[in-house]
């Protein structure tokens, strides 16, 4: 019988420790190297150095003595922070602000791109994509420049309240009634745009199947429940994911444009305090605690999305 | 049994075009107001009430006071330099990114992915984010809007899915004939990628010309104020002051609502200028990182 080869048979490459295998490999491609290392430093620089710096939430970081000799507090901030009258307030408009999303302004793209999947005529099925793109490519400021001037109390939508007989409403200084214009602007800002990625899973859905489903007598709803529905789920659900992995963390930018003093305590989310205390207050140490507690439980959530999800229909970000 | 199903069809389909045709023109309908408002009498606006359906007593005025002040020019320079330079930074980042991520003999590729996968789901936050840019001497520079924004993971992905594609076969004969990696990238996979690298240019363009955050917590020189910056102290802030130097208290009130307007046009304009050419690319982009990722 031949010798059979196994690696332990083969000479000395197998013996060859790691610094070998990089210098090998540097050699080899060195080109390679020189693209990667900008790229990688980048990285490092920009992503993992704050990851470390995020250390400053356990001290007390004074900007005269640096991150190095600035005082361990240990847990300080936080307890400070949730024993505070605004943990409560913040945490829960984040957290009604991503459900109403999750409501409303999460299936608004995926009923569009249903309904403009029916249109037969392609010319009006284009018309109306292209105007309903145009606002995800208008900046967020003149949008919401849009906003505050349309809902001021003697603006455009009040005008025409008035006109039929309802009462003005300064919309933007009224807690109570924040949400519905965060909420509306938000799907009239995103439908258009959000429907492409429907429209493009639509689109992938073989034909056949419709072709057999009609045969055995399937209708057009019956279809659409059999086939359309089961055809998007896959992409519905990885979006569903990506959206629970950003809801803590988005909505600054916009909830800084449009909030003000008298709607902070509907509007206020926990990524706008952590800017108003952070840079505006200069509370570094206390705004990156809540800031790392933000960021802990983005993780545990789109972990969590994520197994759950492949428990459920195998259909998971990884 | 056909005759009803097609009477119900045709109505669910009148009903969705209808509900289509009302979306199209609450979508349209407060950028026409803008525009008409833009181009009105300020006083007749002001004693307005309700839908425009055209300019009211046509003036331009609001448009001269716009265009006669120079944090517009300052605004829109500055603009236009994070715009190009920003974008030829990302363009060649993401694409030596992208190159080195697709190439399946790279020693480090899966450390690397790993490494910039999990930048998509845990960041330090804000304020270390903060501290690290001005320690590094960004701060008050256009740089802080370019350098550390260079790269987006999610583009990354995107433009690394692309590269993949392109068969080793030619990258291998190009080696053959001598070819470096470099040229591999420059000569071969950025020309047969070009669909892709445009969608990311238009991307990564338009992020630059519609941000205002990082420019709000990095600059305090009013000079390097990009236009969104300008746009909200004046849209929102209701700062008009700057522009309405040496009017009367009186004519103050009753020009700041057109000249609103008028700004929001003269910021916008480029892009809605724009849009109609490059709409297919946006939208090409998305179907390709939907359809391969």
């Amino acid at each position: 019988m031949s010798k059979i080869i196994t690696k332990s048979t083969l000479p000395s490459i197998e013996k060859i420790g790691f610094a070998q295998k990089v210098k090998r490999d540097f050699s080899m491609n060195k080109s390679l190297w020189l693209m990667a290392i900008p790229v990688v430093i980048w990285y490092i620089v920009f992503h993992y150095l704050p990851m470390i710096g995020v250390v400053i939430a356990f001290k007390n970081y004074t900007p005269t003595k640096g991150i190095m000799d600035s005082s361990w507090v240990g847990m300080k901030h936080f307890k400070d922070f949730f024993g505070s009258f605004y943990a409560w307030r913040v945490i829960k408009n984040t957290l009604v602000l991503n459900l109403y999303q999750l409501i409303y302004s999460f299936p608004a793209p995926i009923i569009l791109a249903l309904l403009l999947n029916e249109i037969k005529n392609n010319h009006f099925k284009k018309a109306v994509q292209t105007i309903t793109y145009i606002p995800h490519f208008i900046s967020l400021v003149v949008i919401c420049g849009m906003i505050v001037d349309f809902t001021a109390s003697e603006g455009l939508i009040n005008d025409i309240i008035a006109i039929f007989g309802g009462e003005r409403i300064s919309y933007l200084l009224k807690p109570e009634w924040y949400r519905t214009v965060y909420i509306a602007s938000e799907i009239w800002r995103g439908i258009g745009w959000g429907s492409i990625l429907y429209l493009a899973a639509l689109m992938g859905i073989d034909t056949e199947l419709y072709e057999a489903t009609a045969i055995d007598g399937a209708g057009r709803w019956k279809q659409f429940i059999n086939v359309t529905l089961p055809g998007i789920t896959p992409t519905i659900i990885i979006m569903l994911i990506l959206n629970i992995g950003k809801m803590m963390s988005e909505g600054a930018d916009k909830t800084i444009l449009l909030y003000n003093p008298s709607t902070y305590e509907t509007a206020d989310i926990i990524s706008s305090f952590i800017y108003r205390r952070g840079l505006a207050d200069a509370n570094y140490s206390y705004s990156s605690a809540v800031g790392l507690f933000n960021s802990v439980i983005n993780v545990i959530l789109i972990t969590g999305a994520n197994s759950f999800s492949r428990k459920i229909n195998e259909t998971s970000l990884w | 049994m056909v005759g009803k199903k097609k009477f119900s069809h045709k109505i669910f389909d009148y009903c969705n075009g209808i509900l289509l045709v009302i979306l199209m023109m609450s979508t349209l309908y407060p950028f026409l107001y803008v525009i008409f408002a833009s181009l009105s009498d300020s006083d007749l606006l002001m004693a307005h009430k309700g839908m425009l359906l055209k300019p009211i007593g046509f003036s331009v005025e609001a448009y001269k006071a716009v265009l006669a002040n120079p944090q517009i020019y300052s605004g829109y320079r500055n603009t236009i330099f994070v715009v190009i330079f920003g974008t030829i930074v990302n363009i060649v980042m993401t694409s030596m990114g992208a190159y080195v991520l697709s190439k399946k003999t790279f020693y480090f590729r899966s450390a690397l992915n790993t490494m910039v996968v999990i930048t998509m789901f845990f960041s330090g936050g804000l304020i270390p984010n903060f501290l690290l840019v001005k320690g590094m001497g960004l701060y008050n520079s256009l740089w802080a809007l370019i350098i550390p924004g260079a790269i987006s993971t999610w583009n990354l992905m995107i433009m690394r899915t692309s590269f993949e594609v392109i068969p080793e076969s030619l990258i291998e004969s190009a080696k053959i004939d001598g070819a470096s990696e470099f040229t591999v990238l420059f000569k071969i996979v950025i020309p047969l990628s070009m669909a892709t690298i445009a969608v990311m240019t238009l991307w990564y363009g338009v992020g630059h010309w519609n941000a205002w955050f990082s420019a709000m917590i990095y600059l305090r020189k009013r000079e390097l104020y990009p236009l969104q910056l300008i746009l909200r102290e004046i849209l929102i802030s209701n700062n008009t002051d700057s522009m309405l130097m040496g009017e009367s208290a009186g004519e103050k009130a009753s020009i700041s609502a057109t000249i609103i307007y008028a700004t929001i046009m003269v910021a916008t304009l480029p892009i809605l200028l724009v849009y109609p050419f490059l709409q297919k690319y946006f939208v090409k982009g998305v179907m390709v990182g939907a359809v391969k990722g």
